[in-house]
């Protein structure tokens, strides 16, 4: 059990997929302006996720083994179902929310968070219920990135900011602050 | 779309739409991978092998690919030769492969490729779009280059795996680290943002190239034209305001 808890914090919070990995930061940029997209759109994400690691679970154990070549392959088909899957889900549910995701839906099947998250599990060989905690842990992990980064932002817009650095400069100084902050929990890996 | 001339199609994609600086495709790689300049040189030289393949084999396909599956198609024309990039790279620099890990198969997600694919290469005949795929390959170059380089400098203190200032240097270790991607990359844009802002406010306010600036209206530019339009304005305006006339 603490094995998996740290999967999950340790997906989560140490390497984060967004300040730790580069991994889904178009969504990062794209999604952060209003806090709750932004959360919505981190709960669209981590739900793919949570498909696409029990489906790259599947390809892994039953499938790859024979055909190795075909991983990325079979990886970018499952994830594109996938989120076509969701997409009508949403849409059928709540328009509103498939309103407000916009473009960023369809887009998350090129988000590199969710392609990033079954190569990951491969080459770390988890095991089924550690692929679970793992894609919980990375998309809690990207909620976060972007609720944090959507507060921010909604602050920077009432401060007044030189006009050379307003955009997507002071965007990303914010983000590799925040990401020295995540640093920080490196110290629970001792 | 305006017909442009071979020579706009391969020169655009170098420094005017950047992919990377200009416009904001594909950071993943160029953030993560470009801790010292060797890994980016193999970043940047894998990423532009796949965007040329594909791009021709795209433009070779072009009529036969159905508009409502074209995504998945470009998707799988990718990953296809990613999977030979990633199996070359193994096979050639093993060394590398192992620090670049899991972002050489992340290359299918590189927006920059799939983006070229849906707005160049799959309306342009054959030789258009090599020529497209090679300009904005080798924009990718220059900024992931550009990036290695500043990290690798200052946050080892050599290049090329080459020391540089000796040894009383005392390297900055954050810019290998994740947040000197970050900060590096917004330091560049930074750079960027304040030439385009001097260049916009010497000459006359002219309206800032078309689809250049992250969100099509670059914030510092826009805000120098307007600093520069009331100007104008009030010129225009004594002509026909009362406290103008003589």
């Amino acid at each position: 059990m603490g094995d998996l808890m740290w999967i999950l914090v340790s997906a989560m919070l140490v390497n984060n997929f967004v300040f730790f990995y580069f991994l889904g930061l178009c969504p990062f940029m794209g999604v952060s302006q209003r806090m709750a997209t932004a959360l919505r759109m981190g709960m669209a994400t981590l739900f793919v996720m949570l498909i696409t690691a029990v489906s790259a679970w599947f390809l892994n154990a039953f499938i790859l083994p024979w055909a190795p070549y075909l991983r990325l392959i079979s990886f970018i088909v499952v994830i594109a179902s996938v989120v076509q899957i969701v997409e009508m889900v949403i849409k059928k549910v709540s328009p509103t929310l498939f309103r407000d995701l916009g473009i960023f839906l369809p887009l998350i099947t090129t988000n590199c968070a969710i392609l990033g998250l079954a190569i990951f599990q491969t080459l770390r060989d988890y095991a089924f219920v550690q692929s679970i905690f793992f894609a919980v842990g990375a998309g809690l992990g990207f909620t976060l990135a972007l609720v944090l980064m959507a507060s921010i932002r909604m602050e920077l817009d009432l401060a007044d900011v030189p006009s050379v650095v307003k955009g997507t400069a002071l965007v990303f100084l914010v983000a590799g602050v925040l990401s020295l902050a995540f640093m920080g929990f490196a110290g629970m890996l001792a | 779309m305006k017909a442009t001339t071979p020579r706009e199609d391969l020169v655009r994609g170098i420094w005017e739409e950047n992919p990377v600086l200009v416009q904001m495709l594909g950071l993943c790689p160029v953030l993560a991978v470009s801790n010292t300049v060797a890994n980016s040189l193999a970043m940047g030289v894998a990423s532009f092998f796949v965007l040329f393949c594909s791009s021709v084999i795209i433009s070779t396909m072009r009529n036969l690919i159905p508009h409502q599956v074209r995504i998945s198609t470009f998707i799988l024309i990718i990953a296809t030769f990613v999977t030979v990039a990633d199996f070359s790279l193994e096979a050639v620099i093993p060394d590398i492969h192992r620090a670049l890990g899991p972002y050489v198969p992340l290359i299918v997600c590189n927006c920059m490729i799939l983006g070229r694919q849906e707005a160049f290469a799959s309306r342009r005949p054959v030789g258009r779009s090599a020529l497209d795929a090679a300009g904005t390959g080798i924009g990718f170059l220059i900024a992931i280059l550009l990036m290695g380089t500043v990290r690798e400098l200052l946050g080892s203190g050599s290049l090329m795996g080459v020391e540089l200032f000796g040894p009383s240097f005392e390297p900055w270790i954050i810019m290998i680290l994740p947040p000197g991607g970050f900060l590096t990359i917004g330091v560049i844009l930074l750079v960027i943002a304040w030439w385009g802002e001097r260049r916009a406010s010497a000459a006359k306010p002219a309206p800032w190239p078309e689809g250049v600036g992250p969100e099509r209206t670059p914030a510092g530019v826009g805000s120098g034209a307007q600093d520069k339009n009331p100007r104008d304005g009030r010129n225009g305006f004594e002509h026909i305001h009362p406290s103008g006339r003589r």
